[in-house]
């Protein structure tokens, strides 16, 4: 028997590969179960209205009322410009420290870089409403440090109440959940950073590119595609975000809804607040909504961006 | 020896079971409730007050977070698992409950007789043809004062709004302490303890709130804007960042005795006593020139109901009735300072602050928060946007005739009132 006749028994002996559907089960269960059917769940939901305390089959409506009705746009679109700000800064201030960061801790010159690792990343594992809280105190005029410490260096004239003002407050808002979350893209980098082959680096340093131009030549386009997973994360993270501005400003995402991002949105819609009835449906399309950015942004990532980054095998 | 260990475990259960028979003779009930602060009260003066006079019924209160309460209860009754007893929320919320059949029409309930219709109206249909709950408390709105600052400044306590503003200017000019502790962070400040507290005097309490509900009258009417251009004139005396200053900092500046006059709602009170060190007064808010009737805000805020699904509505109802009677309503009412009776058998309180603010019920007509009946069905929110606006006028982003178009322009958008 020559191998090729050997190999072709071999296959058509092999038994049905059980192990991998039971491997699989326990993840696709609970994936399917609390995550797409809830999905499925949502979508459906939003195809309904109460009335007269019944579910009724209203197609489109209520992305019609989302859309058409002033009472709902108004507040759909400033929310959904606030999200976009929100995001923007992540992108902008977020994502660039986190690369330097990253790029800091990698240098072989640099000491203690497990206390800064650690101690970047710490504000990352904290709840958000202790997040939240600890900056409503370090912020407030009353009784927060930050007056103080601005006025030791001089500068207490440039203290306003961030939080209170509703040309700063979200800003403020986004460099806090910046702050909270810069060791996430740290991490990712600096694990792709040390990933980069030694060869590669001394090959660079033959060739006499080191410092600076090493990390623009050399290691930026190495690590592209995390950066790439970076935005992508912080995209989807942005545009479910509620918690912190939940905790910080209340659901009425004050002052005047200048806070007020699409999850705070649906949160008032769905659950209703003070004297607010909740609205399931309503609150089921702003969901829909949501989920069709984010999909629609997941696709632009795959299909536009990620298709097109170079990877390099080592 | 077998058999004895077996009698022995017979006779065991034996006894067990009779226990658990004695037990079940007795009747549980549960009470939902968003009052977590209230528990210790509950379990040590009002439950063993009840179950004193009603052998055979056990009382459980079971509180859950107020902020959960809505949603959680809501999953409890469609689930059939809610307590027998349900705290009721003011209107909306509690009438949804009622209209879809959770909570029992409770009209001809023996002690309904004890309340007046103002009081009973918070818990009942449009019509008032039919109640849901029992009417527990309400919470008076006023101004809390720091006695020893008023004291030291040589302040007499303003009755007309030109002598509040006298006042504030005192304390400003003097310097020790803020004039008044209030934020607009949490926007609900602004909108309860100011455009609520001080608006019934210019509204004329009940009479502008069912005008505004039959649409005879509109938020952009001069009685609903005046009382935001008074809100715009407190700027100036709010403490530095008011911007950012939340709720919890206001009660604590006062408290701490740095700021000298506190809008406050009666629920304070309990708090107050037990965080300030100086002498506390109080006074309604001040009305536009002497001798005008006064009109407080007088807000029924918490009631309770019975489950129509509960397994025990003859014992519930007893419960409910006790809940109506004068007996519940002198315990509550001296437990929870701040908390007042709606029952209509005058209550003997004991603290000094509560006699005041309930004191004003004599001299004062009475109402509710303009915004809670009917008004806050639809979207916008009627309520909602009064805090938000509320908070704008105050940090000056809105004028009072912007802000009142807003809130009107909103209302008109679905309410259309029946002619």
């Amino acid at each position: 028997m020559d191998t090729e006749t050997m190999a072709a028994e071999t296959r058509a002996k092999r038994p049905i590969r059980w192990h991998v559907g039971v491997f699989l089960a326990p993840a696709v269960l609970v994936y399917t179960a609390f995550m797409i059917l809830p999905l499925f769940g949502t979508l459906q939901l939003s195809l309904f209205r109460n009335i007269e305390q019944s579910q009724v089959f209203v197609g489109l409506g209520n992305f019609r009322t989302l859309f058409g009705d002033p009472n709902w746009s108004v507040n759909f679109w400033n929310a959904l410009r606030n999200n976009v700000w929100f995001f923007v800064i992540h992108m902008l201030v977020q994502n660039p420290i986190g690369i330097l960061l990253a790029a800091l801790l990698s240098s072989p010159k640099l000491r203690f870089t497990a206390f800064y690792r650690t101690a970047i990343f710490v504000p990352t594992i904290l709840s958000f409403v202790i997040v939240g809280f600890a900056w409503k105190l370090i912020l407030s005029p009353i009784w927060g440090v930050a007056p103080h410490l601005m006025d030791f260096v001089g500068l207490k004239s440039f203290f306003t109440p961030w939080l209170g003002k509703e040309q700063y407050a979200l800003t403020a808002l986004s460099l806090v959940s910046v702050w909270q979350f810069v060791g996430i893209p740290m991490m990712l980098i600096y694990a792709a950073l040390l990933s980069i082959p030694d060869e590669v680096i001394e090959a660079a340093e033959c060739d006499g590119v080191t410092g600076m131009a090493q990390f623009w030549k050399i290691k930026l386009p190495l690590i592209l595609p995390s950066i790439g997973i970076i935005s992508i994360l912080t995209f989807v993270g942005n545009f479910n975000a509620f918690d912190l501005i939940y905790t910080a400003q209340g659901a009425l995402a004050g002052p005047n809804y200048s806070t007020d991002i699409l999850g705070t949105f649906l949160y008032r819609a769905f659950f209703g607040f003070q004297l607010q009835v909740g609205d399931p449906n309503m609150g089921a399309a702003i969901a829909t909504i949501m989920f069709l950015i984010i999909l629609a942004g997941v696709c632009v990532y795959l299909f536009l961006v990620q298709t097109r980054l170079r990877r390099y095998q080592f | 020896m077998k058999t004895k260990l077996l009698t022995a475990l017979l006779l065991g259960t034996s006894i067990l079971g009779t226990t658990g028979m004695a037990l079940a003779e007795d009747v549980t009930l549960n009470i939902e409730s968003w009052r977590g602060d209230d528990l210790t009260i509950w379990k040590d003066k009002l439950i063993p007050a009840f179950e004193a006079k009603n052998p055979g019924i056990k009382v459980v209160f079971a509180p859950s977070a107020p902020t959960e309460y809505d949603a959680a209860l809501g999953a409890k009754l469609a689930a059939g698992s809610a307590g027998d007893l349900i705290t009721c929320r003011p209107f909306d919320k509690s009438l949804e409950l009622f209209k879809k059949g959770n909570l029992a029409d409770i009209s001809s309930l023996p002690g309904m007789e004890n309340f007046s219709p103002v009081a009973k109206a918070a818990w009942q249909t449009d019509d008032g043809k039919s109640s849901f709950c029992v009417p527990m408390a309400s919470v008076i709105h006023g101004f809390i004062y720091n006695k020893d600052a008023f004291d030291k400044l040589g302040l007499k306590v303003p009755t007309t709004n030109e002598e509040f503003y006298a006042v504030l200017d005192k304390i400003k000019a003097d310097g020790t302490y803020i004039p008044m502790a209030m934020g607009t962070k949490d926007l609900w400040e602004a909108a309860t303890m100011g455009y609520q507290n001080i608006g019934p005097n210019y509204w004329k309490g009940e009479e502008g709130r069912a005008a505004l509900i039959k649409g005879e009258q509109k938020l952009t009417d001069p009685q609903w804007v005046e009382p935001y251009k008074e809100l715009a004139k407190w700027k100036p005396y709010l403490g530095d960042g008011f911007e950012a200053q939340t709720y919890p900092d206001s009660q604590n500046l006062f408290t701490l005795g740095r700021a000298a006059i506190y809008p406050a709602g009666s629920w304070e009170i309990g708090l107050f006593n037990t965080q300030a060190q100086f002498k506390m007064g109080a006074f309604p808010p001040p009305v536009q020139k002497a001798g005008d009737t006064c009109y407080i805000s007088d807000h029924t805020d918490i009631g309770m109901g019975l489950n129509a699904a509960s397994k025990h509505p003859e014992e519930a109802k007893k419960f409910l009735s006790w809940v109506a009677s004068p007996d519940f309503a002198t315990i509550y009412a001296n437990a929870l300072p701040g908390f007042f009776s709606l029952n209509s058998t005058p209550v003997k309180m004991e603290d000094p602050l509560a006699q005041e603010f309930v004191s004003w019920r004599g001299k004062c007509k009475s109402t509710i928060r303009s915004t809670y009946q009917i008004l806050s069905r639809g979207t916008p929110n009627l309520e909602n946007e009064t805090w938000v606006e509320s908070a704008n006028v105050i940090n000056g982003t809105d004028t009072p005739e912007a802000a009142a178009k807003k809130l009107q322009d909103g209302l008109d958008s679905w309410y259309k009132p029946a002619k």
